[in-house]
């Protein structure tokens, strides 16, 4: 037979292979590769020695087979040994299963790290390569610890051949990408700039990324290499399309390295030496001029390579940001290119315009272009590219476009993609406020925004629109007018009550002067919306209600009414229950004087930067972040408008979501009352509880609550839910451990860590995604109902809103026991997935026994303490049936996960247990005494705890009780 | 470059490669999130788009899919070029390739583009001379492997 074709090395591997493909369900498919993967452990294990070409097929089908998402966790040591071997082959199957199956085996990393030193060292050019890919492939730590200080050493050597230093380049930039500490140039630095300069053009399109990475993070000591590269840069440019054979690519000549090139002098300002910047604006004129000529190919790859080099090099220019004319030729060559046939450069040329609209020197040219991208917008049919074009409309809006911009959103936001609709929406409102000479047309924006897009508009638009009204008297008359208007519309959209609602509480005497929009008639209108409103909804139009009595005491018997109705002063909502009864009273004992002091109107909020800029630059970058660096040069002074809400606005507008008290919707602005209004403690309580996220707080306004985007405002008004009827369940199962799975759905899982020490304890709270989609507004708020409160103390940070697909948070407790207690604290889970809001409500495994120190004693002792708590009330006694086997070792895990010393030799029955601990709390401890007795033949125990304190006994011995 | 996974019009992965460390959990559900956004492209439209904090950038040859995870200031249209060097080598090594090629030899596909491409940045763009490292090493096969699978052994 003659010698192998190519890619036909082993047979067996393809048989393998076929008989994979052949396979008709994904259960043959698995049966076929337990085969496989038996066969080849007998043949790992067995007694025949394996030959070199055999060890290799096996390993080669083991790749195979985790390639096809199958777990391997042999054949490590197989590999490892192929890689001794001289037959290159060989060599090369055990390099590649070490590069994809990266092992954390101390012993086998040794191994591999020996056998890459030899072949580092062999001299022999192949080997070598194969060692560095290796390296560079798997780029862990431990590699770095071993060979970074060799690899600059066969980078830089004389003797080393092109092909290897091409390797060790690269392979030195992923060991210092991941261990920067561990990489030192040092003495090789100007050596490795040189490279620069290397005559192998492949050596310099390896190095040069290892340069430009260097450069980023050590400008000053690379810095030569600007010069260098520019004159790289200046003789690819100007070489004709022959020049460098292979190194041209469909006759563009070396576009990789052209475009590395550019990178690299990205990472410096625009060189200092004159000489050096004229040889490179030449290089970017004639890249640009070549940008013009006729193409030397049809084919898309000429062209690819081409305009690659041309996008890089505007980058560069823009990076440079200092030459007028290059920027403007820039701005002239993409817009060409908006009206391209291929999207691909459609859709670049819109992003790089992007960039280019926040430059002062290109900004106007970028504007001519704007009827080309509003027809992007309308016309282009892949999504990606209208976002683009919604991003650089966004980007290049100034106040003299900013109505046609807005305009257009606008309209595009009634067939926007769902994806995209809410970016839009707070681009709008961004641009709308930003530009806003005239008041009356910002509010006719925000309106019309909620009635195109009501979905999509954050709590962070309407609240904001309020803010400005409220700021600004000129606009509210025309605001209260135009809301009025628009809650005429049959079905309209419960922001636009929401907003309907609070302006018209405020500013309704302002048009009360029209028979047509008279107190009555404002008040019919918003009424007949109120049936078809949520919950936090209904009761911001209550506030709006009271607010009419004071407004206009002709409305108050109508109202009064209404808040006497069975619906409402009986409502099931204890929120819209308790606002109704205080506003009914309210309302008939308060003289005049007092009513309207305590529903005066609601002062200006102090200025602040808009909460939705803040939120458009968490949800993305670069439109968002160019247009308000662009505006702080030119901000003038008229058009900052309007200021953010403090904690006194807080208080009041969220006061639809406030589920605690009535206090601040009435404008007391006494947050602090509010709050200890509801939780009824000293203000001391409620100070450590204000950093604790509890029931209280989550919702109280806290001056951040208002602005910030915290989604518990969105949400926090929906009453918690009712613990779940499992919650008990999962508390007990961890009364005997610390850590676990507290609670799994489809949605999320919730894994618990803790630990505890006296009386104090901390709590890790692991709240994971389980899906692949956001969501949106996660908050937790932990509750200590009743008495518990003053016996636990919890505290918390919250958490971050926003868990994406698959992601983990966490959240840490801090626990304090400050005195004996029976009932368990609740977590509450509050986000919406998908739209719905899921609102879950578990018992936090906190339980009494957490705070057991262990008590040895000897047996007499213990029977004298035993006796010593003789009285009825310290005893508590329970006998039940086993629910699981009565093994003595299970047995004994458990009561020592409860927290005591199990202790031996105590009682005279061995099969008894008996244990003692002493419970830790802040105000006093108390000991306790356990005996457990099995009685195997009847399958039941008897338990009987004994402590100093009543209640102690009870509680501890219904936990325990449940454990076995 | 972060990674470059090739997959079939069925969602069948063929080539993974990962520039960046991770664990096998996320590698799979990047795997899966991205073959479901490129399949369910049309195929008029650009080959760009943003995902996660990333760019990606993809082509269709035949019923093969090569997609390139690449970072925020990397090139687009020189990412596209690479895939397509890439193919031209495949295509050259195997003798205008085709998916079986790449599913039978898929060692080989890897050799290559370790060729080609390392630690995610293009290490040799020459065609001629990431192919000659590639033939160098089939020069050293051996001969012996013929009688070897004689005996029918898998």
């Amino acid at each position: 037979m003659p010698a192998v074709s190519k890619g036909d090395g082993m047979r067996g591997l393809a048989v393998f292979i076929s008989d994979i493909r052949n396979c008709k369900s994904k259960e043959a498919e698995i049966k076929r590769i337990n085969k496989e993967l038996a066969n080849i452990r007998s043949k790992f294990k067995g007694d025949k020695a394996l030959d070199g070409y055999s060890k290799k097929k096996y390993v080669c089908k083991l790749l195979f087979i985790f390639l096809l998402g199958h777990d391997i966790d042999f054949g490590h040591m197989e590999a490892v040994n192929l890689l001794s071997s001289n037959k290159y082959t060989e060599k090369q199957i055990g390099y590649l299963f070490i590069s994809v199956l990266v092992n954390s085996n101390s012993e086998l990393i040794r191994l591999i790290n020996n056998a890459i030193k030899n072949d580092l060292a062999s001299r022999n050019p192949t080997f070598m390569c194969l060692a560095l890919h290796c390296i560079a492939n798997v780029g862990s730590r431990e590699m770095a610890e071993a060979f970074a200080g060799e690899i600059p050493r066969i980078l830089v050597a004389g003797d080393t051949m092109d092909s290897v230093k091409q390797s060790a380049a690269l392979c030195l930039l992923r060991l210092y990408k991941t261990s920067p500490d561990l990489v030192h140039m040092g003495e090789w630095t100007s050596r490795v700039v040189h490279l620069l300069n290397d005559q192998h053009m492949g050596v310099v399109t390896a190095a040069i990324s290892l340069i430009t990475c260097l450069s980023q993070k050590n400008p000053e000591e690379f810095k030569t290499c600007i010069s260098l590269a520019v004159s790289r840069l200046s003789r690819i440019v100007s070489s004709a399309s022959t020049d460098l054979q292979d190194y041209t690519y469909y006759f563009v000549p070396a576009p990789w390295l052209s475009v590395k090139l550019l990178r690299l002098l990205q990472c410096y300002p625009p060189p200092e030496d004159g000489a050096v910047k004229g040889r490179l604006v030449e290089c970017l004129e004639t890249i640009l001029n070549k940008a013009q000529e006729p193409p030397k190919s049809k084919k898309v790859q000429h062209s690819n390579a081409k305009n690659a080099i041309l996008f890089e090099a505007i980058s560069l220019i823009i990076h440079y940001d200092s030459e007028p004319n290059l920027l403007v030729r820039a701005c002239n060559q993409l817009g060409q290119f908006l009206q391209h046939r291929e999207t691909n450069l459609r859709y670049l040329a819109l992003e790089s315009m992007c960039t280019l609209a926040s430059s002062e020197f290109s900004h106007e040219a970028v504007k001519t272009h704007i009827e080309t991208v509003i027809n992007a917008l309308k016309t282009e049919r892949d999504v990606s590219v209208r976002q683009r074009a919604a991003d650089l409309l966004y980007a290049m809006c100034d106040r003299s476009n900013a109505k046609q911009i807005v305009a257009e959103m606008l309209s595009y936001l009634e067939t926007a993609d769902y994806s995209i609709r809410e970016e839009i929406v707070l681009k709008v409102a961004i641009l709308a406020e930003k530009y806003a000479v005239d008041y009356s047309w910002y509010v006719d924006t925000i309106l019309n925004l909620i009635r195109i897009a009501g979905d999509y508009v954050s709590e962070e638009v309407w609240y904001r629109v309020i803010q400005i009204v409220i700021n600004r008297d000129d606009v509210q008359g025309y605001a209260a007018k135009t809301v009025f208007e628009a809650l005429q519309a049959p079905a309209c959209h419960e922001n636009m009550v929401k907003v309907g609602g609070y302006i018209l509480g405020e500013f309704g005497n302002l048009i009360a002067g029209d028979p047509r929009s008279s107190p009555l008639v404002q008040f019919n209108l918003l009424h007949s919306k109120f049936h078809l409103c949520s919950v936090p909804t209904r009761a911001l139009l209550l506030s709006a209600y009271i607010k009419f009595i004071n407004l206009f005491p002709e409305t108050k018997s109508t109202i009064q009414e209404v808040l006497r109705s069975d619906s409402q002063i009986r409502n099931s909502d204890v929120e819209l229950q308790q606002r109704a009864v205080e506003y009914l009273k309210l309302s008939s004992i308060a003289s005049t004087d007092v009513l309207a002091t305590v529903l005066e109107e609601m002062p200006p909020f102090p200025e602040r930067e808009s909460s939705i800029l803040a939120k458009l630059k968490k949800k993305k970058g670069p439109g968002a972040v160019s247009v308000s660096e662009l505006e702080d040069g030119k901000k003038e002074a008229g058009s900052e408008i309007n200021g953010g809400g403090g904690a006194e606005s807080a208080a009041a507008a969220s006061n639809a979501s406030t589920p605690s008290p009535s206090a601040d919707l009435l404008g007391l602005r006494s947050g602090a009352a509010g709050i200890g209004s509801a939780t009824g403690a000293g203000s001391l309580l409620v100070d450590v509880f204000s950093e604790s996220g509890t029931a209280a707080t989550a919702s109280s306004g806290t001056d951040e609550n208002f602005l910030s985007s915290t989604p518990s405002s969105a949400l926090g008004s929906e009453d918690p839910a009712p613990a779940l009827p499992e919650s008990d369940e999962l508390l007990h199962k961890f009364v005997c451990k610390n850590n676990g799975v507290l609670f799994e759905n489809h949605l999320l899982q919730i894994g618990i860590k803790s630990e505890y020490r006296q009386n104090l304890g901390r709590m890790y709270l692991f709240f994971g995604n389980k899906t692949s989609m956001q969501f949106i507004g996660f908050s937790t708020t932990v509750t200590c109902p009743g008495e518990l409160q003053s016996q636990l103390n919890i505290q918390t940070k919250p958490v971050e809103p926003l868990v994406e697909g698959g992601a983990q948070v966490q959240q840490v407790l801090n626990i304090e026991c400050l005195s004996d207690f029976t009932e368990a604290p609740l977590l509450n889970i509050r986000f919406r997935y998908g739209g719905t809001l899921q609102n879950i409500t578990l018992k936090l495994p906190i339980t009494i026994n957490k705070f057991f120190q262990p008590t040895e004693m000897a047996s007499q002792d213990f029977f004298q303490r035993w006796k010593q708590l003789s009285q009825p009330q310290q005893e508590a006694q329970k006998i039940f049936k086993a629910t699981h086997p009565m093994d003595s070792e299970v047995l004994k895990g458990k009561l020592l996960g409860l927290g005591t010393a199990l202790l031996e030799n105590v009682d005279p029955n061995p099969e008894n247990f008996v244990c003692a601990g002493v419970i830790q709390t802040k105000a006093l401890q108390v000991g306790c005494l356990l005996r457990l007795e099995p009685n195997a033949q009847a399958q039941m125990y008897r338990l009987t705890l004994r402590s100093s304190k009543e209640s102690v006994s009870k509680r501890l011995c219904e936990l325990v009780a449940e454990q076995f | 470059m972060q990674f470059m996974l090739l997959f079939s019009r069925q969602g069948k992965l063929r080539l993974q490669k990962w520039y960046v460390p991770l664990s096998d959990k996320e590698k799979k559900k990047i795997t899966r999130e991205l073959v479901q956004t490129v399949l369910a492209r049309k195929p008029k439209m650009c080959s760009f788009l943003e995902w996660r904090d990333l760019k990606i950038v993809y082509k269709r040859y035949a019923s093969l899919y090569f997609c390139c995870a690449i970072e925020d200031q990397d090139n687009e249209l020189i990412t596209l070029e690479i895939i397509h060097r890439y193919v031209e080598l495949l295509d050259k090594y195997f003798g205008s390739v085709c998916e079986l090629d790449i599913i039978f030899n898929f060692e080989k596909a890897y050799f290559i583009l370790d060729e080609f491409l390392l630690g995610g940045e293009a290490q040799e763009t020459s065609k001629k001379n990431v192919l000659k490292a590639i033939e160098q090493a089939d020069l050293l096969q051996e001969v012996r492997m013929t009688c070897c699978e004689q005996w029918g052994e898998i």
